[in-house]
């Protein structure tokens, strides 16, 4: 298939990775989509680079879901932005991701020192 | 499921925010760009670099809306009114898709609906399933065909000792004079047995079916009027119930009225219980048909061992018809014989409706064919803009599913347009069809038939939309943009797909043709075989009956009927009369065992079954029968009642050799105490079951005789008139018959007004039906076809207006340039003529049992069938090859 509109993602994250990472981000504050991919860069020490490509349709997506909700707001320099957050249900939601993380990220760690 | 829809749904109707997304996306570019300034760019150097890191903004702002839960509606959406847009813009592609698809899936749909209502749909009873019709296997006995039916003891055997059934009827179909009401009338009736109506388990609408007391001989009498009936000469009055009906000149007490739709036998407007007397019966007498109900649980197989054990105890527990041995009843081999009832109903249809409904599927097929080569067509001039699209950008599923809506919304449309072609054309069918095409008034459209049509217009769409979106929209852009540049001639691989359609049509075509081509050629040799009488569209037929309670003495029958006959003679344009029991093809006829004095049968051996008929002098002149040796009746012989008998010619050359020497010859019916009567005369054979049935051996009797049976003096009570006259079935004609009729007796209802031609055609009825079935398929496959070949070379040729240019001006003839069209729409028409053949030579065995005096391969309808195709494919070729001659080269070269 030749190259369209369905961009291939710009970083190789595993899918519903990154969702976990937005949603977590979002436990701490409320913020825009760029304080989220900055946020993301900044503590992963740059490992972890979030395409705009990606990261928009995934907040999109999260708010359809009812995970976050979004409300425009004043930005730290005084530009309208839209601020996300996370509802009550995303609460719960993250929760239930983290637990499920840590048991994958577990159960592959043993396989890998065991193999 | 529901939910997730809903909630797509409500985002779809909801409105949209596409601002709302752009700023959000351009806040971002500008926190980047500010990010990049603070790390030291230039401010224009940070913009650029922001905008390479963002990459499409509109893919971006795409793969949001794809977020959203009612993106899925939306794009349909979308799609579809690009659709709609394209289509309105292409009236004429439109149109004739439409009218294309409407015609193949209305023809389907109104066929289904006929198999569906026909084979597919359970009878119309409870658990109807489990009814069966009782039938026995007697291979000792010969001349009742494979299935015997059941006698009054049979009855009460099955009644007193079947642990299979749970309710046992037998009945009888008959028709009655009602008296009374405003004007007499004969009815068709239903007699039947306790049991008959439990085992069908249809009740009453009003009042109360019979119950054992009512059918026991001597009750007082009673009817069950059927809803038609009671509709039309009671107005649905509930109050009938209760009140006194002279039927037969008796009077009878309503005590019900059965519900709409109940449909049983001869589809009687009266049931009538048959009251048999359980101490008169003997082993004989089978002329009751039996309905039964299983058991819950109960098998076929099982009922079968029930009915065989059942069959033993009857023979050994009823005495044996006076005059006939116990043995001849022993040797006939009585055995079960139960049939599914609706097998019963439906009979031997199944195979015409069988092989319709794939000829209806094939011309569908065709239809699609034609279609999709339409849509190759659109598909081929939109290659280059397919082409500049997805170089733009856009996707190949994109266009794929665009082009795939395209043809779901065609096929859809045409399935919308077919079903109303369907509904008219199954009111015409049901007017129009044969009357012995079973359950005739329970076709329709129901739900299962909306559900098919959808599925096969859904189905016929995906078909030939798929073919366009396999060819083009794949992904190969290069070749796409390369290749349709202006003013290139067509390589040969373009047309393939077109071609390969063609042929396929035109295979499908000449199959179609060739089952047309051979239903014709059975209704010739129908046509052909010599029924036994002349010109039937001249023979007036008409009945009477006279009661012993209206006239009592037979012989003053017999002179009431004499008058009526003269009378009936006297009328201007008239040449021959004559009266008899049943005419041919009517099926009224009575048989039974004939023996002859010179043969000697042994113990519990039984002559085989003939057909009788009881006729008045003048009935073979009159029917056109020739006379092959001897006499006809005399009015002598009738009134001194002497003992002779004509016979037909194949009976005489099975008995005695021939014509000549079965005169004088001595025969008599069944019974021990018939006296002999003498043969005095052979007539020519008559096809009574119709031209494709064996003419039946025929036994005739004077129509007054005396000690025929159990009568002293038997007159024909039960009559047909036979008037041969031009003026049948004239309105001035059949008054003046009626006039002469009721000269004679004012009170006599006259009924079952037709001519021998009626009976004839309906003899005929389902050759002709599948006949012009088939004709029409084969028709609207042979002008698809011959579209499809049209389409093809027309568009060869305007598509290689240059290079005819090029070979006009390189001094190639116009001729030359006719014949090379003409013979690539030959090549491809007789590629599938070929292909159509051997199909054929396949296919056609499966309608052997409709055909009639020739073989599936029937050389005639073979040869002619490909030539005809043939030549309409030259004409359909030739007529735009003819345009590419007219073409001026100059123009040619620089058109495009």
């Amino acid at each position: 298939m030749p190259p369209s509109k369905e961009m291939p993602p710009s970083t190789d994250l595993l899918q519903g990775t990154l969702d976990l990472l937005i949603l977590k981000t979002l436990s701490l504050e409320p913020m825009h989509g760029w304080g989220i991919a900055s946020r993301i860069q900044q503590v992963s020490k740059d490992a972890l680079q979030i395409g705009q490509g990606s990261l928009y349709p995934a907040l999109h997506r999260l708010q359809y879901r009812g995970w976050i909700q979004a409300e425009w707001a004043n930005s730290e320099n005084n530009r309208r932005a839209k601020f996300y957050s996370l509802t009550r249900v995303g609460k719960k939601q993250l929760e239930a991701e983290l637990s499920n993380w840590d048991r994958l990220t577990t159960a592959i760690s043993l396989v890998l020192k065991q193999v | 499921m529901l939910r997730e829809f809903l909630t797509r749904l409500r985002f779809f109707l909801s409105r949209k925010h596409p601002a709302d997304l752009d700023d959000e996306l351009r806040f971002h570019l500008e926190q980047c760009t500010q990010a990049n300034v603070a790390n030291g760019m230039t401010p224009r150097e940070a913009h650029r670099q922001a905008v390479i890191a963002f990459g499409g903004l509109q893919s971006t702002r795409e793969q949001c809306y794809e977020q959203r839960p009612g993106w899925l509606l939306e794009r349909v959406y979308k799609d579809m009114r690009y659709v709609i847009r394209r289509l309105r813009r292409a009236p004429m592609f439109t149109a004739i898709a439409l009218v294309t698809l409407a015609l193949g899936i209305g023809a389907t749909t109104a066929i289904f609906s006929v198999v569906e209502g026909v084979l597919i749909k359970p009878l119309p009873y409870p658990q109807a399933e489990s009814l069966v019709g009782v039938w026995h296997a007697a291979p000792g006995i010969k001349g009742f065909g494979d299935a015997l039916s059941c006698s009054a003891s049979m009855y009460f055997t099955y009644r007193e000792k079947s642990v299979a059934f749970q309710d046992i009827g037998v009945y009888q179909t008959s028709g009655a004079t009602v008296t009374g009401l405003t004007e007499p009338d004969v009815v068709p009736t239903l007699s039947v047995t306790w049991g008959t109506l439990q085992a069908l388990g249809v009740r009453p609408r009003a009042g109360r079916w019979f119950s054992q007391a009512d059918d026991a001989p001597g009750s007082p009498e009673t009817v069950v009027l059927n809803y038609g009936y009671w509709q039309r000469r009671f107005g649905g009055n509930p109050s009938v119930v209760g009140r006194a009906l002279t039927i037969d000149q008796h009077p009878r007490t309503v005590i019900g009225v059965m519900p709409a739709g109940f449909e049983f036998g001869n589809n009687p407007d009266l049931i009538l219980p048959l009251q048999l007397d359980r101490n008169q019966q003997f082993l004989g007498g089978f002329m009751y048909q039996g309905i039964a109900r299983l058991k819950p649980g109960v098998t076929l197989r099982q009922a079968d061992a029930d009915q065989k054990r059942m069959l033993a105890i009857w023979l050994k527990a009823w005495p044996p018809p006076p005059g006939y041995s116990r043995a001849v009843f022993e040797k006939a081999g009585f055995g079960p014989k139960l049939q599914p009832f609706k097998q019963q109903v439906v009979g031997n249809v199944g195979t015409v409706l069988w092989v319709l409904m794939g000829t209806i599927g094939l011309v569908l097929l065709v239809a699609c064919a034609n279609v999709a080569n339409l849509l190759l067509v659109r598909a081929e001039s939109r290659q280059h803009e397919m082409a500049i699209r997805a170089a733009l950008g856009a996707g190949w599923r994109a266009i794929a599913r665009e082009m795939l809506l395209e043809s779901a919304l065609l096929g859809l449309l045409g399935g919308a347009l077919g079903l109303g072609l369907a509904y008219a054309a199954l009111r015409v069918l049901i007017a129009k069809g044969p009357q012995t095409l079973p359950r005739l008034s329970e076709i329709g459209i129901d739900p299962l038939v909306l559900v098919f049509a959808l599925g096969i217009s859904l189905l016929a769409g995906l078909l030939f939309g798929l073919i366009p979106v396999l060819k083009y929209a794949v992904p190969h852009v290069a070749t796409s943009l390369r290749g349709v540049g202006r003013g290139f001639s067509h390589g040969r691989e373009h047309h393939r797909a077109r071609n390969t359609l063609v042929v396929g049509q035109v295979g499908l075509a000449l199959l179609l043709l060739v089952g047309a081509g051979l239903m014709i050629r059975t209704f010739q040799a129908l046509r052909s075989v010599d029924p036994g009488f002349t010109r039937p569209e001249e023979l007036q037929l008409l009945r009477i009956l006279i009661y012993p309670g209206q006239v009592k003495d037979s012989e003053q029958v017999m002179r009431m009927q004499n008058a009526m006959l003269d009378k009936l003679a006297a009328i201007p344009g008239v040449t021959s009369v004559a009266l008899a029991g049943d005419a041919p093809l009517e099926g009224f006829g009575g048989n039974n065992t004939l023996y002859a004095e010179d043969k000697n049968y042994g113990v519990g051996q039984l002559p085989p079954v003939r057909q009788f008929r009881s006729v008045s002098p003048g009935f073979f002149k009159t029917a056109g029968t020739p006379l092959i040796a001897g006499r006809d009746f005399t009015w002598t012989d009738l009134y001194e009642k002497r003992r002779v008998a004509i016979v037909s010619q194949n009976l005489a050359r099975e008995m005695w050799g021939g014509a000549r020497a079965a005169l004088g010859k001595r025969v008599r019916q069944g019974y021990n105490n018939d006296p002999w009567r003498e043969v005095v005369g052979v007539v020519a054979d008559v096809y009574d079951s119709g031209p494709q049935a064996k003419p039946p051996a025929f036994a005739y009797w004077p129509a007054l005789k005396d000690n025929f049976g159990d009568e002293p003096v038997s007159a024909t009570r039960f009559a047909v008139f036979l008037v041969r006259t031009k003026r049948a079935a004239t309105e001035s004609f059949l008054n003046e018959a009626r006039q002469a009729i009721w000269s004679v007796d004012a009170e006599l209802p006259v009924f079952r007004v037709r001519t021998l031609k009626d009976l004839y055609d309906q003899s005929m009825a389902r050759t002709s039906f599948t006949l012009v079935m088939l004709a029409i398929a084969g028709g609207m496959a042979l002008v698809l076809g011959i579209v499809g070949i049209y389409g093809v070379i027309a568009y060869a040729v305007s598509q290689r207006t240059r290079e005819i240019g090029i070979r006009m001006a390189l001094g190639v003839q116009g001729s030359e340039l006719r014949r090379m069209f003409v013979r690539e729409g030959l090549l491809l028409a007789a590629i599938g003529a070929a292909l159509g053949m051997i199909a054929a030579a396949g296919l056609t065995r499966l309608m052997s049992s409709l055909l009639f005096g020739i073989t599936p391969l029937d050389p005639l309808t073979y040869a002619m069938v490909p030539v005809f195709l043939l030549a309409a494919a030259a004409l359909a070729s030739y007529v735009p090859a003819r345009r590419a001659t007219i073409v001026n080269p100059v123009e040619a070269l620089r058109s495009e």
